[in-house]
């Protein structure tokens, strides 16, 4: 049986369970993962940095926040108003994630402090602490979609269609993400943070929680002594009321894709999207693309995926078609949570080394 | 220590790196833009990743499994996810080959 096809009881997706140690030991942690083989020459020219598209994307990107909120406010109490903050809260709420993304990499720029600069003013709008996660985001490359070791599993078996569906609003998860938020800036952190975070920087990550939490506060008393919704409507509502866009391309990354394989072909998916949506995820659609060789940068993925594509399977042809075929397993996943899609390797491809797949991963009650 | 051949000096780009397997010791020896050679431990401190797949960039080379950086001339760790140095080895040119002395 593989486990794309067996059957199985409810899992603990915590990172201190019983399923991490079942991962350490059936050699799914920190394992060595299937890439597709590329010439070192070409290689390196798809790494190459260069802070060009970074440069023109995040001025245009802070133009238009700068933009859509001023004209927000100006126009408050008119319809425009609604308009332009339904715009603001999109590059703010849902932007945010792909700019945490890469400048958390370090690939988006060639200069480091902008990478860094970047990346903190996006982790606050993303509600992330930027130290707890950076570390997290790497434990998800290191382990991606392993029961027990991967921190940023987004749906979990078997899917709860209705909080799939909340996080559309930000609900539960921007209230979560405070909390953690709050917990941090209180000198504490969770047990899974404890889990992947290193001693060493566990106190940056306390720091950078009371940063954060000292805006919010301070964000709600500007809200309070001008009494006006407009405040909030800037920090922090966005991740909200704006980040529909973010979870809208979040949930394909792996939705409905395997568990506890050892080749991101089969639990990652790629989807061709519209330039506006492109533009916004920051080309995180070639998300097989990117696991596979996370040192490309963001504006190199298109190039990437046109040179390996023979061996990935057939990328979604949109967003609809990605949408159709996960909710198809989403809702066959509440009967039978072992179930995942299989994607279909073109004739071209390498093999699927099925002898890292073919592990038996039944838990008890199977 | 002993010095040990590794390769021909065209066989490393400039700016770039190779793996060097002596043994059951692995290696990363690199070529800066410069023509300069250097060599350090073949493994991120990270995660046991070989180097030599990363991207050498100035003086740093970036790990290819979480972008860690390292400074591979004096082997400082530069970027989380690495927090530990690395550890560096002399490396020459004698005539056309690279050397390096574990
Ligand atoms: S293995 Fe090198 S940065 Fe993680």
């Amino acid at each position: 049986m593989t486990v794309m096809d067996q059957t199985f009881a409810d899992r603990d997706y915590s990172l201190t369970g019983p399923e991490s140690d079942a991962a350490v030991a059936k050699g799914l942690a920190s394992a060595d993962w299937y890439h597709s083989d590329v010439p070192r020459k070409e290689m390196k020219a798809l790494m190459r940095r260069s802070d060009a598209a970074a440069d023109r994307d995040t001025v245009l990107w802070i133009g238009l926040l700068v933009l859509t909120g001023c004209l927000g406010v100006l126009l408050w109490g008119t319809g425009w108003a609604v308009l332009f903050f339904a715009a603001y809260g999109v590059l703010y709420g849902s932007a945010c994630d792909s700019r945490w993304h890469e400048c958390g990499h370090g690939t988006a720029f060639k200069t480091e402090w902008k990478n860094d600069a970047v990346y903190h003013i996006a982790s606050f709008m993303v509600m992330r602490n930027p130290i707890a996660w950076r570390w997290s985001h790497a434990r998800h490359h290191t382990d991606t979609i392993i029961v027990g070791r991967d921190p940023e599993i987004a749906v979990m078996r078997p899917p709860d269609m209705v909080k799939l569906v909340l996080k559309f609003v930000g609900l539960p998860d921007a209230y979560f993400d405070l909390k953690r938020l709050g917990v941090n800036a209180l000198g504490r952190l969770t047990a899974d943070e404890l889990e992947f975070i290193p001693e060493s920087e566990r106190g940056k990550a306390v720091y950078w929680a009371r940063v954060h939490v000292g805006i919010y506060v301070a964000t709600v008393v500007v809200a309070l002594v001008t009494w006006s919704w407009a405040p909030l409507l800037l920090i922090g509502g966005p991740r909200i009321y704006g980040c529909w866009h973010m979870v809208l391309m979040g949930l394909m990354q792996h939705g409905g894709m395997a568990e506890d394989v050892l080749d991101h072909r089969l639990n990652s998916r790629t989807v061709l999207i519209n330039p506006v949506s492109r533009w916004l995820y920051w080309n995180m659609n070639y998300h097989v693309e990117h696991h596979m060789f996370p040192m490309v940068p963001y504006h190199a993925l298109p190039a990437l995926h046109a040179r390996i594509k023979g061996d990935l399977p057939a990328p979604d042809r949109s967003i609809v078609a990605a949408y159709r075929a996960m909710i198809g397993a989403l809702l066959r996943q509440q009967r039978e949570p072992g179930y995942a899609i299989r994607p279909v390797l073109p004739a071209t491809a390498r093999a699927f080394r099925e002898d890292l797949h073919d592990l038996d991963v039944a838990r008890g009650g199977a | 220590m002993a010095w040990v051949d590794v390769c021909a000096v065209d066989d490393i780009e400039e700016e770039d790196v190779i793996r060097f397997d002596h043994g059951e010791r692995t290696f990363a020896v690199y070529r800066s833009l410069e023509g300069d050679v250097f060599a350090t431990d073949g493994l991120c401190t990270h995660e046991q990743v070989h180097l030599a797949g990363g991207l050498v960039m100035d003086e740093t080379i970036e790990c290819p499994k979480h972008n860690g950086r390292f400074n591979y001339q004096t082997g400082a760790a530069l970027r989380a996810p690495v927090c530990e140095a690395l550890r560096t080895y002399p490396a020459r040119v004698s005539g056309d080959r690279i050397e390096i002395d574990i």
